[in-house]
């Protein structure tokens, strides 16, 4: 067979030898260009492990001459990305929280940049779409403890709420009435009764007669005489829609019981201002952000919600 | 190809091609579709259009960076590219319908690769010479002569290698301000690297590749050639007239034993692709029927019929060897294969038409939250949030109205307004050829069903009117 050719007759060409299936290969030669072409990936590809990282180790690979890594890249790209916001993290730095609705831009920005911080340092407890859940707030809605307005939103993230040795923190104390003795159990279920009924989930009756007069002795001083709460000292509205813990009779009692002491960090502290700034705009975009009031009213500012 | 016994080459050096130029009616066709093809492509991107003030003026434009497709007086948004999708569709078809009439026609006339190859090859002539010339150039040893012969041509090749490469760009940018940019230095990278990568190829793809892409690159040949049938147009030699081939000479000695062929050898000195007609269809041939001009000539020379070699299907070719008359030419044309791509040709042309004429140029998409779905307001209220897009493809600024419908009672407001100046419509004006987006919030009593459907609407309160809608839900919290 070495020295046998076999010659297609319908074309001439010679043919490999193979046959299946009375099949058989021509043996047609490959142009000389293709040859070269294939000669040459092979050069770029000694080339391109030369020059970058490539051949696996045993604890890493071969760096390349060129120095380049992925991770090199991304830092390179984070760090292009960070000096081409710098200006504007400044900007938003310099520019008072009141007057950044004032520049759509710069707002725009500052909304954008919070969403983004909001999706690092707030979801663990507020929720990935600022929906909270019991004992965290729902930042959504129109029901603001401390104020709903972009400079006492900044405040509140800057502070924190019920911050240990931080004196500008928030601090609203809610007692634990009935475990510190203050009401007894049969008065605790008074007041339960009695703000059953101002908010509206009870009809009133004469069982909740007694809680009237507890009431306005034990709660009105934060939560002012008819129960709309007191922003000042971070009192919730007791005759809205929305509760933080809970609007069951079990939950109140609970909470009149034992009084409540939810926590949030003080951001100010671990984030530079700009970054709160933005946080603050976008908590302020998510549907229930108020205007900035122009008069401080003591007794009713939940009313002024929307 | 034959290899000689003990060879063993793998691989082949390319074949020096080197047609004789020829004249003739195919030709005369020849150059008449690459006047208009080249001409189409070099003039196409400087033709103006005035679409007024807010779009650009370019009849064709394909406008990358802000995703518009200008063509006359259409103009194509993202969403709508199923228009050009149906326009590729009808250039396979197309394809599909040449090629089963006329066989390879377009690798013969209309294919780029053969239009640029015919340019460079004149070029080729009228610097070197005709074929014998060339093949006397590309053999003689690299004197000083060559040396400049071959840099010049060259870089005549290189300049219209330059021209292809750079009218590209002009289709993806306003054409006069490109250019200024190009030669200040000042267009995009990208644009000086297509210019490079397009000249680079056009060089090497027509000046030395050449058949070699249409034999060993393209997939194109390989598809024909599956598409084909007994009743495409193919270019044939006549072997049962043409055989047995000899010079005129011998033919005068033995008359009756020679054929129509004088074997002159002239089909194949004109062949771009280099092959032997003569020897049946083959992938080689791109059917540019430039050895049916050569072949004509020489006929007429010898005093013999025209068409020893001619356009012929498989069928006909049957029929004359038996001795029986060809069809005409037009019943090969028109069979019912044809028939059905012409069909489906046209049918999705007018489809096209009709959904252009019939599009609406005002759109509105509704995107609901969904992190939160619903939010509970203090008064025990249910807030709803929309992301609402409202495209006006007019390249006019155009007043809009969002409405909502079949959600009684619900008045929207957006994050620029309070809830108190919630009303019934929000009027917005969309700037031309662009999209607006708004938040939109819905709030309802708690009591209801949990989930509820409506629409969300828009209108242009301008003159022309004319609106849209989509469909949306409100949903409760369970």
């Amino acid at each position: 067979m070495a020295d046998e050719k076999h010659i297609d007759a319908a074309t001439g060409t010679e043919l490999k030898g193979h046959e299946w299936d009375g099949i058989r290969e021509l043996d047609t030669p490959l142009p000389r260009w293709w040859l070269w072409t294939f000669y040459a990936t092979i050069l770029f590809a000694i080339a391109y492990t030369v020059a970058y990282p490539a051949w696996p180790m045993i604890h890493n690979a071969t760096h390349g001459v060129l120095g380049w890594s992925s991770r090199g890249a991304l830092d390179k790209e984070l760090a292009a990305r960070e000096a081409q916001v710098a200006p504007i993290r400044k900007a938003i730095a310099e520019t008072p929280i009141e007057t950044l609705p004032g520049k759509p831009q710069l707002m725009q920005a500052a909304v954008e940049g919070g969403r983004a911080a909001f999706r690092v340092h707030c979801v663990q407890c507020h929720g990935s779409g600022a929906a909270g859940s019991k004992g965290y707030p729902n930042l959504n809605d129109d029901d603001w403890l401390w104020g709903g307005d972009l400079a006492t939103i900044e405040k509140t993230i800057f502070d924190g709420v019920r911050n240990p040795d931080h004196t500008a923190t928030r601090m609203s104390q809610m007692p634990a009435f009935g475990r510190d003795q203050l009401l007894t159990g049969a008065q605790v279920d008074d007041v339960v009764a009695y703000v059953r009924v101002i908010s509206r989930q009870d009809r009133p009756s004469v069982a909740a007669q007694p809680g009237a007069k507890l009431f306005a002795d034990n709660c009105a001083i934060c939560h002012g005489p008819a129960g709309h709460g007191n922003r000042q000292f971070g009192a919730p509205n007791l005759t809205d829609g929305i509760w933080l813990y809970g609007s069951d009779a079990d939950t109140i009692r609970e909470t009149v019981w034992s009084g409540r002491q939810g926590v949030m960090p003080r951001w100010g502290d671990k984030l530079d201002k700009a970054t709160v700034r933005m946080l603050a705009a976008y908590v302020h975009s998510l549907g229930g952000g108020e205007a900035a009031p122009l008069v401080q009213s003591a007794e009713g500012a939940g009313d002024v919600g929307r | 190809m034959l290899m000689p016994p003990g060879s063993s080459d793998l691989y082949e050096k390319r074949k020096g091609v080197y047609p004789k130029a020829v004249d003739g009616f195919y030709r005369r066709l020849k150059w008449a579709v690459m006047a208009v093809t080249l001409v189409i492509y070099w003039v196409t991107p400087w033709l103006r259009w005035d679409r007024g003030a807010y779009a650009p003026d370019q009849a064709v434009l394909v406008d990358l960076a802000h995703r518009r497709f200008y063509m006359f007086a259409i103009e194509i948004w993202p969403q709508e590219f199923y228009y050009v999708a149906g326009l590729l569709i009808m250039a396979g078809v197309g394809l599909f319908l040449v090629t089963s009439a006329v066989g390879r026609a377009w690798c013969g006339y209309a294919c780029p690769q053969t239009v640029w190859t015919d340019l460079y090859q004149h070029v080729e002539r009228f610097i070197d010479g005709d074929r014998n010339a060339q093949i006397r150039l590309a053999n003689a040893p690299w004197t000083p002569a060559k040396i400049a012969r071959r840099l010049f041509k060259w870089s005549v090749w290189l300049a219209i290698a330059f021209l292809t490469g750079g009218a590209w760009i002009f289709y993806f940018a306003d054409a006069p301000t490109l250019q200024q940019q190009f030669w200040t230095g000042t267009a995009a990278p990208v644009a000086y690297a297509t210019v490079g990568v397009l000249t680079a190829t056009t060089f090497v793809l027509g000046g030395f590749m050449r058949e070699q892409v249409c034999i060993y690159m393209c997939p194109w040949p390989r598809i024909q050639t599956a598409m084909l049938d007994e009743k495409s147009l193919v270019v044939t030699y006549k072997d049962w007239r043409g055989e047995k081939r000899g010079s005129l000479k011998k033919a005068e000695a033995h008359r009756g034993d020679y054929g129509d062929c004088i074997d002159c050898n002239q089909c194949v000195a004109v062949c771009p692709t280099g092959i032997d007609i003569r020897e049946g269809p083959q992938i080689g041939c791109i059917t540019c029927a430039l050895c049916i001009d050569a072949c004509d000539k020489v006929m007429a020379q010898v005093g013999r019929p025209r068409g020893l070699i001619d356009y012929c299907t498989e069928e006909d070719a049957e029929a004359e060897r038996r001795g029986r008359a060809p069809r005409p030419v037009l019943r090969t044309l028109l069979r019912p294969r044809t028939i059905a791509y012409l069909m489906l040709w046209c049918g999705i042309g007018m489809a096209m038409l009709f959904a252009l004429g019939a599009r609406t140029r005002i759109a509105i998409s509704v995107q609901q939250d969904r992190n939160p779905i619903a939010v509970r307001l203090s008064d025990g209220k249910v807030r709803n949030a929309y992301t609402v897009k409202l495209s006006n493809m007019e390249a006019r600024p155009r007043p809009m109205a969002v409405t909502v419908d079949g959600l009684p009672g619900a008045r929207l407001w957006t994050d620029g307004m309070t809830r108190e100046q919630a009303r019934l419509a929000i009027a917005a004006t969309v700037p031309a050829d662009s999209v607006a987006k708004l938040r939109l919030f819905v709030a309802l009593p708690d009591a209801g069903p949990q989930r509820q459907d409506f629409r969300f609407a828009v209108r242009a309160t301008d003159r022309e009117g004319g609106g849209h809608s989509e469909p949306a839900h409100f949903e409760r919290p369970e």
